[in-house]
């Protein structure tokens, strides 16, 4: 493509089915604590 | 849903519900401002859309860049509907818990201004967890984690250092018993590191997967809130100290978490101050206080913020590209992998899978509830554990909290902090605003960031 550069296409979607077997870290996300944007999180199912 | 913004250069666009990242050029970006609350397209530009346009680009132009965004919504990659809601709404009711965050000493030898536990008493009297309080939660956990193999314990306080004996007593029971009933405990440490010494670095390197290191940046700055009972500042005492434990820790992860106030709303600087010293890895975090304290980040300090971020981001691009390691971490974003959706819309934790216990045992959904009577949820020495409380934490995520629904960031932030919204709006599932404006920033920025690095590559 010329006008569109997809960086990434990392499809959400597919995880719905697989995901949620909880085995990742829990995700604090205030100011006291290693505060987390979920995003960043790594994921133990892979 | 869509969200569209321009930063260093580049315009960017997120397709929210498939994840999809994309850089566009002026002529797509203009076009998607037409469609961006569109879920089926017509395989040709729509005639307003092509008309309005015309002034500034070609008829050629216009159609081909349509004709990429229609590609793409067929592929799944662009304006792309919500499949979600359903899956949230009706997800398996039943966690389990799996994080402790202990509260090992409800004291502290500092008293910063800013402390959200009340300089380490949490609105109660000052005390210490015995060991046989931390065996029960050890118990505790290991009975309602069911089949979750990964447990983590968090010692936190005030400062879990003046209780350090019984870190260690607590530690290896949690590990014996880890053995026993197949859990693997992980260990994590949050400390403004007073009280460091050799033998506890050591203890520390050998048994904690994480320490956190609190230290808000130039000395001037940490000093002003970070001090000790007698005034005077923490700085010239614990930079040393964390120098050493970070030296000896070798790959191990740490991070030095600061606060900023709105005594310092460059903080960049104070970020680049922890770099100066020879840290990596960290985290800069806006203080929330009420609006009335002297410090409080109001929102006529927003706009200054977010240039702060993007000067932030510029930096990280810059050190990146030069080869040379630092991570801030509300940047560190792959796009290519995270969590599955699940995770990213479901939050926390706090009440259901993540809970503190206090020094008496007492449980509260998270350690920023402790203290407060409404969310007492049981004991773990009388194994009383109030199901009411965690059902209300469980059924809550991205999906019951209005204000995420058209929240662009809602699956990298997973709607917020639940204490905050409680405290702030009266209302788990209330966002607090204020925090909702700058992680969105930081969101942007961390995938502008992604984004600029990869196109560079
Ligand atoms: S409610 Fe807030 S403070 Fe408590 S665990 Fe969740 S994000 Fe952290
Ligand atoms: S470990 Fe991976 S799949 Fe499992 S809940 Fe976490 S992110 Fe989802
Ligand atoms: S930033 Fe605020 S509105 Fe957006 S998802 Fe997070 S909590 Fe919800």
């Amino acid at each position: 493509m010329k006008q569109i550069k997809t960086l990434t296409k990392a499809s959400l979607k597919e995880t719905k089915s697989k995901g949620g077997c909880g085995e990742c870290q829990t995700s604090c996300q205030s100011a006291c604590k290693t505060s987390c944007t979920v995003a960043n999180q790594k994921c133990e199912n892979i | 849903m869509i969200h569209q913004y321009t930063m260093f250069g580049l315009n960017i666009v997120l397709d929210v519900y498939s994840g999809a990242v994309h850089a566009v050029s002026d002529a797509v970006y203009e076009i998607l401002l037409y469609l961006a609350d569109e879920t089926e397209l017509p395989d040709t530009i729509p005639a307003n859309v092509l008309n309005i346009l015309s002034e500034r680009y070609t008829k050629d132009e216009l159609i081909e860049a349509y004709g990429e965004i229609y590609e793409l919504h067929k592929q799944g990659l662009l304006l792309t509907d919500d499949e979600y809601k359903d899956l949230a709404l009706n997800l398996p009711k039943k966690s389990v818990v799996k994080a402790l965050c202990l509260h090992i000493a409800h004291d502290c030898n500092l008293r910063c201004s800013y402390c959200f536990a009340d300089t380490g008493s949490f609105k109660g009297k000052r005390s210490l967890m015995s060991f046989e309080t931390g065996k029960k939660a050890i118990d505790f956990v290991i009975e309602n984690s069911e089949h979750r193999r990964n447990i983590e314990i968090d010692f936190f306080g005030g400062e879990p250092l003046i209780n350090f004996k019984v870190v260690k007593q607590i530690t290896e029971y949690a590990k014996e018993q880890g053995k026993l009933h197949d859990k693997n405990f992980r260990f994590t440490i949050t400390t403004n590191g007073l009280l460091l010494n050799d033998e506890i670095n050591d203890y520390i390197n050998e048994n904690m997967s994480n320490v956190v290191l609190s230290l808000d940046g130039r000395p001037q700055i940490n000093d002003r809130v970070r001090r000790r009972v007698d005034g005077t500042g923490s700085y010239d005492t614990i930079v040393p100290k964390f120098k050493k434990l970070v030296e000896s820790r070798g790959t191990k992860d740490y991070y030095i978490r600061g606060t900023f106030t709105a005594n310092n709303l460059d903080f960049a600087q104070d970020v680049m101050h922890i770099v100066s010293l020879g840290f990596k890895q960290t985290s800069m975090e806006p203080v929330v206080v009420p609006d009335t304290e002297y410090y409080a980040i109001l929102p006529e300090h927003l706009n200054k913020i977010y240039s702060e971020y993007e000067r932030l981001a510029q930096i990280y691009i810059e050190k990146r590209q030069s080869g040379e390691p630092f991570n801030f971490f509300h940047f560190m974003i792959d796009l290519d992998q995270g969590p599955c959706v699940i995770k990213r819309l479901s939050g926390c934790g706090a009440g259901h899978e993540y809970l503190a216990i206090t020094p008496d045992g007492d449980i509260y959904p998270c350690h920023q509830f402790v203290g407060d009577k409404n969310f007492y949820m049981g004991n773990v020495f009388d194994k009383t554990f109030d199901l009411s409380i965690k059902e209300k934490f469980e059924k809550s995520n991205v999906y019951t909290k209005p204000s995420c629904q058209d929240c662009f960031a809602k699956f990298y932030c997973s709607g917020g902090c639940c204490a905050n919204a409680y405290h702030f709006n009266n209302d788990i599932n209330k966002p607090y605003e204020m925090a909702c404006a700058m992680e969105r920033k930081r969101v942007e920025c961390a995938i502008a960031i992604a984004a600029k690095l990869k196109l560079d590559e």
